[in-house]
């Protein structure tokens, strides 16, 4: 990835979730990655000031208490939150869900593939987009959001 | 067989234009290639009724009358193209160019190479990219014709 900061993965499937940490170390990926079980506690990290902004969240789609869908609903309306790139890794192949995550502002819509090497392959030029594209800084509030807060006061 | 959607590459410099669709064409990239030279121009092909939706726009920041972020703001409000994935290319390395599109929910930003070389592996990465996700299709190449 482009900066060091971690990667938030959203899998509440345990196998799952290691084969992503096993891909990451196997394409020698050094940034640290953040696993939370469903939306909700993926939520409650970004929440957390003491916590580092991802760089990218990865996301699965079908998880209990919050799934992606709903995460993102919350996520994309968040100002200080909305410009994290966020992608999904699934085995959904439904159209409905392809759809409606990009009217969402995912950055990225990826089937994965069974076979462990395939997935490896996949990752290896998720990692490669994600460093070629430049970041935005996600530490800093938005200037903009900053500005409304600001009139609403005033008003 | 139906072809893929196309690709909009908007982008009012018209030398960078070749190059993009140069690219492109060495990748063989399946997907047509339209092109619209401002924002203006794009918001009016994107409204025609019965046109098949791009795959994927490739989008410029610096353009006359309607400017990347303008554009980005109408395609992200419109409810049938704010699905569509924008990627920015461009030679701004500006913070808040980067913070204002990504606020818009660009799904990359990519600072143009000037050498071809360095572009055209850029562009590669880009296509692949945008392939896992079943949104590129190739040509596929037959190694023995090549031969």
């Amino acid at each position: 990835m482009r900066d060091s900061k971690p990667i938030l993965l959203l899998e509440d499937d345990t196998v799952d979730a290691m084969t992503v940490k096993r891909a990451l170390k196997d394409l020698n990926i050094t940034n640290p990655l953040v696993r939370t079980g469903n939306g909700e506690e993926g939520l409650a990290y970004l929440r957390d000031e003491n916590n580092a902004r991802p760089c990218v969240i990865l996301l699965d789609l079908n998880m209990p208490k919050m799934n992606g869908i709903e995460f993102l609903r919350v996520v994309k309306a968040d100002d200080k939150l909305k410009r994290i790139p966020a992608i999904v890794l699934t085995t959904s192949k439904d159209d409905q869900d392809r759809v409606q995550t990009f009217q969402l502002n995912v950055a990225g819509f990826i089937v994965k593939p069974v076979d462990y090497m395939k997935f490896v392959d996949a990752m290896k030029i998720v990692n490669l987009y994600w460093t070629l594209s430049e970041l935005p800084n996600s530490d800093q509030e938005t200037a903009n959001a900053k500005l409304e807060t600001d009139s609403a006061c005033r008003g | 067989m139906r072809s893929p959607n196309p690709i909009l590459l908007v982008e009012d410099d018209v030398v960078d234009a070749s190059t993009v669709k140069q690219a492109l064409e060495d990748l063989r990239v399946k997907n047509p290639v339209i092109h619209k030279t401002d924002g203006e121009e794009a918001i009016e092909y994107l409204r025609e009724q019965g046109i098949q939706l791009p795959a994927l726009i490739l989008l410029d920041l610096n353009m006359p009358k309607i400017s990347g972020v303008e554009l980005l703001q109408m395609l992200k409000a419109d409810t049938l193209l704010q699905r569509i994935p924008v990627v920015v290319l461009t030679v701004s390395k500006y913070e808040q160019d980067k913070v204002d599109t990504f606020d818009l929910g660009v799904a990359g930003y990519v600072i143009k190479a000037v050498d071809y070389d360095a572009f055209l592996r850029a562009m590669d990465i880009i296509i692949q990219y945008w392939g896992y996700n079943g949104l590129i299709e190739k040509e596929r190449v037959n190694e023995h014709a090549r031969l």
